[in-house]
């Protein structure tokens, strides 16, 4: 395997060798493919979207599979996720009788995002699935697809158009406007920032991580090592840090694709 | 920023526009997940969760009714006490009842016994005195016939005589009964 396919940057350079800074840039985010399948060219991110999804249903299957009244430790560890989605974000949001209908998805999201997001920081994947674009669209997508038909269906179509719009005649003559912007930041927006919310994040925190990994690597040459040594501790914070960020994205796009539900389902006033 | 914009640009690297392959293979990925949690592990962890809940509650029910329980044992056992302290002060009052009922009783018994011993001691005391009295009647008249007989040397034996002088000297000594002496001198 070459460097394009696992780690999209130069490896076989240091400082004073005469070289530059390999700096991480868009490039550090396209793989060569892997191999092919069918005539589809598997990349790393997409190696690991299709993990993910093994990664989840395998944890989720032996914390679930044989659920025991009694629960053991990894039930446990699975029922406290659960309950955290389904009565932490959904029942929050939606209440239990017009929730428990989006539990399913709305778990199965956070918990594929999270695993997604979580490869950024396990050895050898190293690469956050979500800082490609279609990963999070695909999901934003999804989400728009459910909360824009159930709006109609809900409300009718003139209804529905209010409720997206934001009508409320209380506002007089600025009514209009209103309308445009919120029909405008409702449909046309909102999928575009749900998805890049959590592809930005994800996206952000690769480079940072690549920036600090490369120089820890680059600087490890003469002088250089004790800046090596200084980049290597940021690198650990930043993992760190990750960890947080890449929980609290999959959380936040939910809690955000829940919200996008509650405000179909309400009634506009 | 800028870099990365141009290099967006100038480069078009699929950095912002989904490419389709990615797209496909994310959201089947995802749906896989959907289904199999959908279809399988979410039902039957919430069967789970809710035979849990069941049995919780079950639990609960238990000890509430064993609280119940516990709750009406203690009032019985109150009322019991209740009862028998009630029950206790009843019987000492009646016996102080009783007691003081006797010592009325009694006392009235002892002087109802003393009066009549006095009134017995009475009884007797005056037989005696008019018994004393007839006898000292007769003894004093017979001594005072015998006396005016050898005084007078009369006979006083003629016995209607004899009943008129006695009788005549008792009057006068009966009329004149507080003043014996005086009479005696007027005599």
């Amino acid at each position: 395997m070459s460097a394009d396919q696992m780690l999209a940057f130069e490896t076989d350079c240091h400082i004073f060798d005469g070289c530059g800074f390999p700096t991480p840039g868009l490039h550090s985010f396209v793989f060569e493919p892997l191999f092919t399948i069918g005539g589809v060219e598997v990349n790393k991110p997409m190696l690991l979207a299709v993990l993910s999804s093994v990664t989840v249903l395998v944890f989720l299957w032996a914390a679930f599979g044989r659920a025991k009244v009694v629960p053991g430790k990894l039930q446990m560890i699975g029922e406290a996720g659960y309950d955290f989605i389904r009565k932490g974000v959904v029942y929050e949001a939606l209440g239990k009788k017009e929730g428990d209908k989006y539990v399913p998805l709305m778990v199965s999201m956070f918990f594929f995002i999270w695993i997604m997001n979580l490869w950024s920081i396990i050895p050898v994947a190293q690469f956050p699935v979500t800082s490609i674009i279609a990963y999070p669209a695909g999901l934003a997508l999804l989400v728009y697809l459910i909360w824009v038909p159930l709006t109609f269906k809900r409300h009718g179509f003139i209804g529905g158009i209010k409720n997206i719009s934001g009508y409320n005649k209380e506002l007089g003559w600025v009514l209009p406007l209103v309308m445009v912007l919120e029909l405008l930041s409702n449909l046309l927006i909102r999928p575009f920032t749900h998805a890049v919310r959590l592809f930005a994040n994800m996206f952000a925190g690769h480079v940072l991580l690549l920036i600090f990994t490369i120089a820890s690597w680059y600087l490890l040459n003469g002088i250089g090592i004790a800046y090596a040594g200084v980049s290597f501790v940021m690198v650990i914070l930043l993992t760190v840090f990750e960890m947080f960020i890449q929980a609290l994205q999959a959380y936040v796009f939910v809690l955000l694709a829940c919200s996008y539900i509650q405000g179909a389902l309400a009634e506009h006033h | 920023m800028i870099a990365l914009a141009a290099s967006l640009a100038s480069e078009k690297e699929p950095v912002f526009l989904p490419p389709m392959p990615e797209l496909v293979i994310g959201l089947v990925a995802f749906l896989i997940v959907l289904v199999v949690l959908g279809k399988k592990l979410l039902p039957g962890i919430n069967k789970t969760l809710d035979e849990r809940r069941a049995a919780i509650e079950g639990g609960l029910e238990k000890a509430k009714a064993a609280e119940e329980e516990a709750k009406q044992v203690l009032e019985d056992y109150r009322a019991q006490l209740a009862e028998a302290r009630t029950e206790a002060a009843r019987l000492r009052q009646e016996a102080q009842e009783q007691g003081a009922a006797m010592v009325v009783e009694m006392r009235a018994e002892g002087e109802r016994q003393r009066e009549e011993i006095i009134a017995a001691g009475r009884a007797q005391v005056e037989a005696d005195r008019q018994a004393a009295t007839a006898a000292l009647r007769q003894d004093v008249g017979k001594l005072a016939i015998d006396l005016a007989d050898r005084i007078v040397g009369e006979s006083m034996k003629d016995s209607v005589r004899q009943e008129r002088t006695i009788d005549r000297f008792l009057d006068a000594l009966e009329a004149k009964p507080a003043d014996p002496t005086k009479a005696e001198v007027t005599r």
